[in-house]
Formats: C-alpha cells, structure tokens, sequence
C-alpha cells in the first residue's frame, strides 16, 4: 500500500501522525478544535456506508470528516 | 449587571448574558463544557428544569439560567452552549466566551466528559486562562467506569490548581460536592493556578503589554488573557472589552503603540495571527496532554471495543443503511401495535362519558344548542383528539428519545453525509430532519448545529416534508383503515408499520429533491466543510425517559392540540348548526373550496380540516369527523371501522386515502413552526418559503395522482 500522505489517504484501521494543516480559515480553527493540531496522532476507524466521510479518532474523541477536508491534513511520513 | 446581548451585538443567539439574581446575595455559576458532556443533564439536576437533553451534540444553542438553593444560599445557574474552545469561531463559542469574561459569573462549572478527558481538558485551559474560579467537573464518571477507564482526580486537582469533582449527571450526592466546591472558589479560598505557558518570544510580547493592560482590567479581566487576545488580533473581542472597561482601548497611545511594536516583532519572526492561534492551540493541547499523563489509565487497551463494534455494524457498507430502515420500521410497528389497544379503550371511555354528560344536559332541561355546542362541538373533538393521537404520541415520543439517548442520532447524519451533500447540503441536516419526526420546531430550531448559514436555511426549509408526531397519527390511522384492513393482527400491524416508512421514506426522498431544488435556485452555493463528532454511546435511562418524555413533550403537544380542538370544535358546531341561506355555513365554505379539492382528489371538507388545522396539525382528522358527522350521517363511532364506514359514506375512495396522506406530508406548516422559522431566520420572505414549497409540492403531487387515477379510469 502506498504510504498516506493526507488523512483521508488513511485506510481504515490505519494510523498518522499530523504534519500540518493546509487549511484555513473557519475549517482550520475548527479543525484545531477538535484537537487536530501538528503532532496528533490519528487513527481512521471506517468510512461511513457511502465511502465518504470517515471516522477518526483524535485525542480520544471520534470524528467525522470529508476526504475534502481530510485532504487538507498533511500527515508525517514514516 | 454585565451586558445585555444587544449591547455585545449577539442579536443572533438569544438567551442573551443578563443574569437574573432573585437576592444580591445570590451566587452566580456558568456551567461550560464541550458539546454533549451532560452538561444540561447536570443543569437540569442541579435546578430541577427540564432543558432539552439527548446523545448529540449541538443540542444548547443559547444561554439558559436556571436557580437552585441550598443552605440558605441561592445560585443562579447559567448553562452556557456547549462548545470546543472559547476561542470565538461561532456564535455560541462567542456567547460562551463573552459570559465567562463578562458575565461576572462567581465561578465557572467546566463539565468535561470522562470517557475523553484528554480533550475536554483543552477547554478547561482555556476557560483558567480567562478566570481562575473554575471547579473541573468531570462527569459521566459511571460511563468511564464501564470502558475500564479510571481518572486520578485528586492529581488532575493539583497539577490544574482549581478543584476537581467527579460527578454522575443524575446523582444527587455529587451534585452536593460539586457545590461545596463551587462555593470555595467564590469565596477564593483556592490557590490560583499557574498560567499556561506558550513560545518565549509569544511570552515577551505578552510580558510587554501586560504592565499596561492591568491598570484598565482592574480584577475585572485577566490582563495577561487579554494581552494574548490583543496580539491574536482579535477585534471583536477588543471592542466588547473596551466596552466592558469602560475603556477605548485602542485609543490608548502607549497601549496602541505597545501592541502594533509587538506584533510586527513577532511578524518579524514569521508570527502571523495564523501561527499564533497555532501556537496557542498547540499549547493548549500539549499541555492537555501533559495533565493527562499518569491522571487517565485505561484498564485494557480497547477500552471503547464495544463503541467501535456497534460503529461497524450501525455504519458499515452492508448494514448501515437497512439498519436505519429496520430501526425506524420497528419503531412504527411498536407504536401502531402499542397504541391500538389503549387508543380503542379511550375512545369507549371518552364517549361513555359523552352520553353521561348528554344525559346530564337532558335532566337539566339545557337548550339543544348549548348541548351541541358544548358536547357535541366542544368535548367530542377533544375525545377524539385524545383518543386518537394520545396512545401513539405516548408510544412514539419515548421510543424515540431513547435513540437520541443511545446516540444513534449522529450516526445516521455521518450515514447520511454523502446523499445531502450531493444536494448541496450538510449531513447535520440528517440530525435537525430526525429532530423533524419528533416536532418541527424543534428540528427548526435544531438547525443552529449547522454552521454554514447557507445550509443551515436548507433545513430549516425542508424540515417540514417529514411528518412531525402530530402528523404520525393521521397517517397511521388511515394507513390502517384503507390498506391494511382494521381487523388488526401481527400481518396487519407489521404491514401498517412497512407502510409508513414507506410514507416517511417518500418524505425523506422529497426531503432530498427540495434540498437540490433549492440549492440550485435560491440558495446556490457549494457545500462547505464539515465535521461531526460520533459521541460514545451511552446506556440510556430508560425509565426517566419514559417519564420525561410523557410529561415534558407528550402532554405538552397534547395540550397544545387540545387547546386548538376545543375553540376549532365550537367552531364547526356553530359552522354546522348556521344557516345562511339554503344551507349551512360549513356547507358554504366546503362547498367553495370543493372545486379546487376535487382537483387535489380530496373534497372542500378535508381542505378545510387541513386549513383549520394550522395552529396544530393533530386537530385535522378530528375535524373532518365533525365536519361529516355534522352534515346529518349520524353514526355511533368507536373504532377505526366505524370511521372508515363514515369516510365511504362521503365518497372517499384509495385515491383519496392517499391524498390526504400526501397532503397531511406535504403541507404548510403549522403556525407553531413557522413561528420559530421566522425567528430563526428573521425573515417574513424565508418563513413565507418554507410555508409555500411542500404546499407547492404537496398541491402538485396529489394533482398527478389525481389525473393519472381519472386517466386510468379508477
């Protein structure tokens, strides 16, 4: 499998770490809300029955995200 | 005291910051916490109030205040929206930012939630940054038990400095504790904790500005907070503390010139606003993480093994969708089954009691017409109102709250995402949809969880095209009498049930094409970003729900219908009973809307049952019995067959059984929820939108079935 580069590259059951955060805005304030800030580590848990969006799990919590969205979380490499 | 919401320019969000003291002695709290911590199960314990509470976050949108007393002391208790930061990127965030700062609250509740402390702890950071008189409640503590989680709370109390309680939202023992420790702060006999720290060249420029800041805060406001906020750029914060000091601060020149030196030193060194916020998260979650550190120990790894299994069944490609169907069939099937006995028993009680009171009018010597008015008119509407829409009500309200309280309610938005996205619109719209099934208004009003005002106006227009409760009766009662047969039985209550989710999937459907109609017309955009947050399931409390939902929103929906029947009841009787002319004014206005009904496949009564039944939707089955019984077919009515024997005898056939299905889907309104539109949106035109398109929809499609059945020949 190729290596995630984005959070949503992530494959169910896989993990990241985040690098940093290409949004901006509203989306990137929120996103630091929930706790996605450079250097959480994030498993994805599935993806909802349509493919889109998935389940994340940050610091303890689970959340939903768009492949959109997740596509604007750039994760460390390994 | 403090500022009022018009002065803070939050005229969005009501509830407002003016705190309501009963004495000057009276203490004032604000409970703040993440969204869905219990927050308002804790308010609703502490004061005895009934806020709305359920598994989904988002459900406090505004400021509400509650009062409680103990000992002698009254607290005034102010529940402040739920929100993740205070660092004011919406509106609530802003109403719980400007309450803690400006409020003057004498302590401040953080509810965290103790299945994901690490998180929560973020926000309690935040709110010590601000104002040291914070007591950490970290509730849900049986919840946590359960997942094999533990939390040291007395190492958690010293390394935040403040107290920390654990707290189970509906024990009366830990509400006492709580309060003893809210207590000590407001007398300040805790230690002030240590202020977070963040990079050394954020810390000079704080350390420069602070000097000059705290001779205006006064002890009002923290300076070193405010200097931060200042070198975030916050502006609007700025304005609401200059306006809270009493001081333009911005005016000030060594202030003004202090600051501009200081950010452009740190813009110097790559700082922009966005790089600070970051940095101040960052802090912020590190340090949350630190705390966390030896303070939560997890008993086995997958401490949330059974969240995450029901994750997979409730959303996976396989399940997830016939599941949500097989879930809100069995729902139907429990309320139809459940209500059919207790509805038939009501109906023989209520009109036992009907030829009593007759009877009582006759030894009386009463004149006829105030017998009819009153029995005939008044209490046999009110009869069949209770009799016919009590039992499911009861049935339906409960058995849906206990979804909400599990927390499936988010799944089905996280399921639902990619349908309403496609339509350009947001999958919260699936939650204040499901909010719909319960009231409209409430799913109205539910729609402040979606922060894009564009798709927020999207549900908020299409809530209505599911059937709120007060709908659910009329449609199963003639799902029941013209396809499923009234003989009852386990088929036929099954089929009654199949056949209306079918009905609810076709409004969920129309629900779908509205949503992309009006994104494509009025309210063209793209959909913007999203996220939602899949709470832990939690063990519901069954029995008080039972209760609750009985009490709280049973009785008071039927309440509300019953005090629409009894006026709507005298109305028709005096319709009936008036002659103008030839005939009676309820022939009259039948008769003027008949033609424009037949062409609906439904006749002038019904019509006028659905317009008279505006200010409660629950009252439109009930009148359409009166308004045929009145016109001289007098019959004994007891059960569905009987009413099934009145509907034939005035012409109605399938076709107008689905008709009066489509429109009760499909219709304006009721007064109540376009009230709240109106106040949501603060606009007549929008209100006047959300009443015309299901109308539009619902006059279009039983037109079609209309003319397909005439060109079929049916």
């Amino acid at each position: 499998m190729n290596e995630p580069h984005y959070l949503s590259d992530l494959a169910p059951g896989q993990r990241g770490t985040v690098r940093a955060l290409g949004a901006t805005g509203a989306m990137r304030r929120r996103m630091l809300d929930i706790g996605l800030a450079p250097g959480t580590e994030v498993e994805c848990l599935g993806r909802s029955p349509a493919g889109d969006p998935s389940a994340y799990l940050i610091r303890g919590a689970v959340i939903a995200i768009r492949a959109s969205d997740g596509h604007d979380v750039l994760l460390r490499s390994r | 005291m403090g500022l009022t919401h018009t002065s803070t320019g939050l005229g969005a969000v009501d509830g407002g910051l003016t705190v309501m003291r009963r004495s000057p002695s009276d203490r004032v709290i604000a409970l703040a916490g993440n969204p869905n911590v219990g927050k308002s199960t804790l308010f609703n314990a502490l004061t005895g109030l009934h806020q709305h509470t359920g598994n989904w976050p988002g459900k406090t949108v505004a400021n509400a205040q509650g009062y409680c007393e103990r000992k002698g002391q009254g607290y005034v208790l102010v529940d402040l929206p739920g929100t993740y930061s205070l660092l004011a990127h919406s509106a609530e965030e802003e109403v719980a930012r400007d309450f803690l700062c400006f409020g003057g609250a004498d302590a401040v509740a953080v509810v965290c939630d103790a299945t994901c402390l690490e998180r929560n702890l973020n926000l309690v950071l935040q709110t010590l940054e601000l104002n040291p008189r914070v007591v950490v409640c970290v509730n849900l503590m049986d919840e946590a038990r359960r997942k094999g989680i533990h939390i040291d709370l007395s190492l958690l109390s010293q390394r935040l400095g403040v107290p920390v309680i654990g707290t189970v939202g509906r024990k009366k023992r830990s509400l006492h504790t709580l309060l003893d420790a809210l207590d000590q702060v407001a007398e300040g006999t805790t230690p002030t904790p240590p202020p977070l720290r963040y990079p050394k060249r954020m810390e000079t420029a704080i350390a420069a500005l602070e000097p000059l800041l705290a001779p205006h805060c006064a002890g009002r406001l923290s300076p070193r907070w405010l200097a931060l906020k200042l070198l975030e750029g916050d502006e609007s914060l700025a304005a609401s503390a200059s306006a809270f000091l009493g001081v333009e601060l911005m005016e000030e020149q060594a202030l003004a010139a202090c600051l501009s030196a200081q950010r452009s030193e740190l813009a110097s060194w790559g700082f922009d606003a966005d790089r600070i916020r970051d940095f101040m998260v960052s802090a912020l979650l590190s340090a949350a993480r630190r705390l966390c550190c030896g303070v939560v120990t997890f008993d086995r790894e997958a401490y949330d093994h059974t969240d995450r299994a029901l994750d997979r069944l409730l959303t996976s490609r396989a399940t997830g969708y016939p599941i949500m169907v097989a879930l809100l069939a069995g729902i139907f099937w429990l309320t139809i089954v459940g209500a059919n006995y207790p509805s038939q028993l009501l109906s023989q009680a209520l009109f036992w009691f009907q030829d009593r009171l007759t009877e009582l009018f006759t030894a009386l010597h009463a004149p006829d017409w105030l017998h009819g008015a009153l029995v005939l008119g008044v209490y046999r509407v009110l009869a069949w109102v209770v009799s016919v829409m009590l039992p499911p009500m009861a049935i339906f309200f409960p058995l849906f709250t206990l979804l909400e309280d599990v927390g499936y309610l988010p799944r089905i938005a996280y399921d639902l995402d990619k349908s309403f996205r496609s339509c350009g619109a947001c999958g919260k719209q699936a939650l204040t949809t499901a909010m719909g099934f319960g009231c409209n208004a409430a799913g109205v009003v539910g729609c402040r969880i979606i922060d894009s005002p564009r798709e927020r106006l999207l549900a908020v227009l299409t809530n209505s095209f599911v059937p709120c409760n007060g709908r659910f009766p009329t449609l199963i009662a003639i799902l029941t009498m013209f396809f499923v047969g009234t003989a009852g039985g386990l088929g036929a209550s099954v089929r009654s049930a199949l056949l209306l989710t079918g009905v609810i999937l076709l409004g969920v459907g129309l629900t779908f094409i509205a949503t992309r109609l009006l994104s494509a017309t009025v309210l063209k955009g793209m959909p913007s970003s999203f996220t939602l947050e899949l709470p832990p399931y939690r063990k519901p409390q069954v029995g008080k729900v039972i209760v609750r939902s009985i009490f709280d929103r049973t009785l008071f929906v039927l309440g509300r219908a019953a005090a629409v029947a009894a006026p709507a009841g005298l109305l028709i009787w005096v319709m009936a009973n008036v002659t103008v002319g030839e005939a009676t004014l309820l022939a009259h206005c039948a008769g003027a809307l008949d033609p424009f009904a037949r062409l609906l496949g439904l006749d002038g009564v019904i019509l006028m049952a659905f317009i008279l039944g505006f200010p409660a939707n629950e009252i439109v089955i009930p009148i359409i019995l009166m308004a045929y019984l009145a016109q001289g077919s007098l019959l004994e009515l007891g059960s569905l067959e009987s009413m099934r024997q009145l509907f034939l005898a005035n012409g109605w056939t399938t076709l107008t059984a689905v008709n009066v299905m489509l429109f009760s889907l499909l219709h304006w309104p009721c007064s109540t929820t376009l009230l709240t539109i109106h106040k949501e949106t603060g606009s007549w035109k929008w209100t006047a939108l959300a009443a015309a398109l299901p109308t539009a929809f619902g006059v279009v499609l039983c037109a079609l079935t209309t003319a397909l059945a005439g060109a079929w020949g049916l």
